[in-house]
């Protein structure tokens, strides 16, 4: 019953993804109801996964469908976390179709089932894979956030901002935001990447391509914010860099079901 | 009880026939009660695009031609715009929510409403009047973005520096030359908060304006220089220093003084006069595409407003209507007791309340059906068959 669950998360998200659009048009009504339907669609995600953590046997997400269940509930739960306010709409715009779209994929793949049985029997391998989805999630963000950073400089630059002006967040806070988010998802993604590490060590498994784009993709981050506070690489350089450190998360991303989860 | 409104705008006035009539505002005051002593109620609303007088009076022809002997002096009879009722309702409410003014969805103009209303000697209507255009006003601009956009060179120079930076709070602005042009235009920056350096034209071509970039986040340049005062290479030269941080110059000089090509240059954002210009005019646009959603909301708060003054017409009957059912009702009550014989407190208070409740109940209908007729097509012709029906004429 708990598994019905997924179809209001959906509906909400899918309303909110086309409420948002509506917003972009036409600033007013259309902007709160997007905003209560990612609120709702985030509860009902929510019942769902805790309805699949009590009836599971072990780590309810470790299928490639359901680790993108799990993924898409954290990237949402960032973006509530400052995107109902008025300025953050536009975001919402770029946030909601995507997550609208990962959770028919996750559906698709079976990912949003109860009673799953587990491949995972370690609490190790549950931290790693819920410690990477975090940092991942937070990543998605920054993408979104310096996304909407570089099209909003290019309308300044050409000039033709005019229309937004006051209904899009300042340049500086979006690079802000984006900077800070790398800020708490770069450690998440170093202690996955160590406790995976470990259990490599312990276990004696084989160390993957993936892994190999998994460490790369640290690695664009950690520049990312060694250039940012430390020799001043803001504005588009750092957002460019932000973006490319995405594309790594998305190989990541799609490269699982043929390593992990074959 | 009429509404009637006299007044003269920028629509059909330029300034120098406005001024003769315009009021300060001690004397709109001082005339408001002046002339609600004369017609009952009164209120002067007197800015700088129009004064109008907005009275209440049982005899419209006669207070309409007080307002217009006080504002028609000489060729000025001739422009007055007279509305009443409905009409008058509804100019007010456009007034309000800022649709009459010269750039639409402008703020100012609805505390200027208060104001006068405040000052005013409103008397039920006008209170009433006012009050809702206050609503609709409130309404307008809190369910349309008529008033979101920039509507001035200078507040456009604002709004494109908060998209920048976000909060002008402590942001830094450095004015070049100093004169009444640069000052104008960097004015709502400064008056959101950010701290301001002059710079006069006589030492700009030296290396204090490059001290002043490197700490600057926003430019404000009008100096009558000839050549740019900063070049893309000056500008590229402080870039370094001041570690990614975005500038935004506004060149406001005609010749500009900014070279155009530090636009190019990464983090640097240069929006000369016409660029601003073309912002201003952007947003204009779109408030006047907003102002077609804000009319239905004002013309709804206009229909309300009508309804409402309709169902005053027929208070009288109902009033009338009322005192009958509650003489009748006096008078039964009266006759019955001594058949009821003697009843103790508790009773009597029962069978009064009871035949309260009949009577209320049997009422409550026909005065709810009147009110709806003359708000609606059927004018008062309900409550001219009540007076028929229940011999009211002949009580009178």
């Amino acid at each position: 019953m708990a598994e019905l669950l997924f179809w209001p998360a959906l509906i909400a998200y899918g309303e909110a993804a086309f409420a948002y659009a509506g917003n972009a048009r036409r600033p007013g009504l259309a902007g709160i109801l997007a905003t209560w339907g990612v609120r709702l669609g985030w509860v009902a995600q929510t019942a769902l996964l805790v309805g699949q953590a009590v009836r599971a046997e072990g780590f309810p997400w470790d299928t490639w469908a359901g680790s993108l269940n799990l993924f898409v509930w954290l990237v949402v739960g960032a973006y509530l976390i400052w995107g109902c306010r008025v300025r953050y709409r536009l975001l919402g715009l770029a946030v909601m179709p995507l997550a609208a779209g990962l959770l028919v994929l996750a559906r698709i793949g079976g990912g949003t089932g109860l009673g799953q049985r587990s491949h995972y029997s370690s609490a190790f391998l549950a931290l790693h894979v819920g410690l990477v989805l975090a940092a991942f999630a937070g990543f998605t963000l920054a993408a979104a956030l310096s996304g909407l950073y570089l099209w909003l400089e290019r309308r300044l630059k050409r000039r033709r901002a005019g229309g937004l002006l006051g209904r899009a967040p300042s340049l500086v806070t979006l690079e802000t935001l984006a900077a800070r988010t790398v800020v708490f998802a770069l450690p998440a993604l170093t202690a996955g990447i160590v406790v995976g590490l470990a259990r490599l060590r312990s276990d004696g498994g084989r160390f993957d391509a993936l892994m190999a784009v998994t460490l790369l993709t640290w690695l664009v981050y950690a520049a990312f914010l060694l250039l940012r506070y430390e020799l001043g690489w803001r504005g588009r350089r750092a957002a460019y860099l932000a973006l490319a450190g995405f594309t790594l998360v998305i190989v990541v991303r799609l490269g699982l079901p043929l390593t992990h989860f074959s | 009880m009429n509404l009637v409104l006299v007044g003269l705008s920028h629509h059909v006035a330029p300034v120098e026939l406005r001024e003769q009539v315009a009021l300060p505002a001690p004397r709109a005051a001082g005339l408001a009660a002046e002339l609600a002593e004369a017609c009952g109620e009164a209120v002067c609303l007197s800015t700088c695009n129009r004064t109008e007088l907005y009275l209440a009076a049982t005899q419209a022809g006669h207070a309409e031609a007080l307002a217009v002997e006080i504002l028609g002096k000489d060729e000025l009879g001739a422009l007055l715009y007279r509305l009443r009722d409905e009409a008058a309702a509804l100019h007010l409410f456009r007034v309000a929510a800022g649709l009459d003014s010269m750039v639409p969805g402008e703020g100012e103009i609805l505390g200027q409403v208060r104001a006068a209303y405040e000052s005013g000697s409103p008397g039920p209507l006008l209170d009433r009047l006012f009050r809702q255009a206050l609503h609709a006003g409130k309404k307008v601009r809190s369910q349309t973005a008529i008033g979101e956009n920039p509507a001035s060179v200078s507040s456009a120079a604002a709004a494109l520096a908060e998209q920048v930076f976000g909060d002008l709070h402590g942001r830094h602005v450095l004015i070049l030359g100093g004169g009444k042009m640069g000052t104008l235009s960097a004015r709502n920056i400064v008056s959101r908060g950010a701290e301001v350096e002059t710079i006069p034209s006589r030492t700009v071509g030296g290396e204090e304006v490059l001290r002043g970039v490197e700490r600057a986040d926003v430019v404000v340049s009008s100096t009558s220089t000839p050549g740019y005062v900063l070049t893309r290479d000056r500008v590229e030269s402080v870039l370094a220093a001041r570690k990614g941080r975005p500038l935004f110059l506004i060149d406001i000089a005609v010749p500009r003084d900014l070279d155009p090509a530090v636009h190019e240059l990464e983090g640097c954002y240069l929006y000369d006069i016409d660029d601003l210009e073309s912002v201003v005019a952007e947003s204009l646009e779109a408030r006047r595409r907003e102002a077609t959603r804000a009319e239905t909301i004002v013309v709804e708060e206009a229909s309300r407003f009508r309804a409402w003054q309709a169902s005053r017409d027929v208070v009288p009957e109902i009033a009338s209507l009322r005192a009958r059912a509650e003489a009748i009702r006096s008078a039964e009550l009266e006759r019955a007791r001594s058949r009821l014989g003697r009843l103790s407190e508790s009773e009597r208070l029962a069978v009064e309340s009871m035949t309260a409740q009949i009577v209320n109940k049997l009422l409550h209908l026909p005065t709810v059906r009147m009110k709806e007729a003359a708000a609606g097509a059927g004018g008062t012709v309900y409550a001219d068959a009540v007076r028929h029906l229940f011999g009211l004429d002949d009580e009178r």
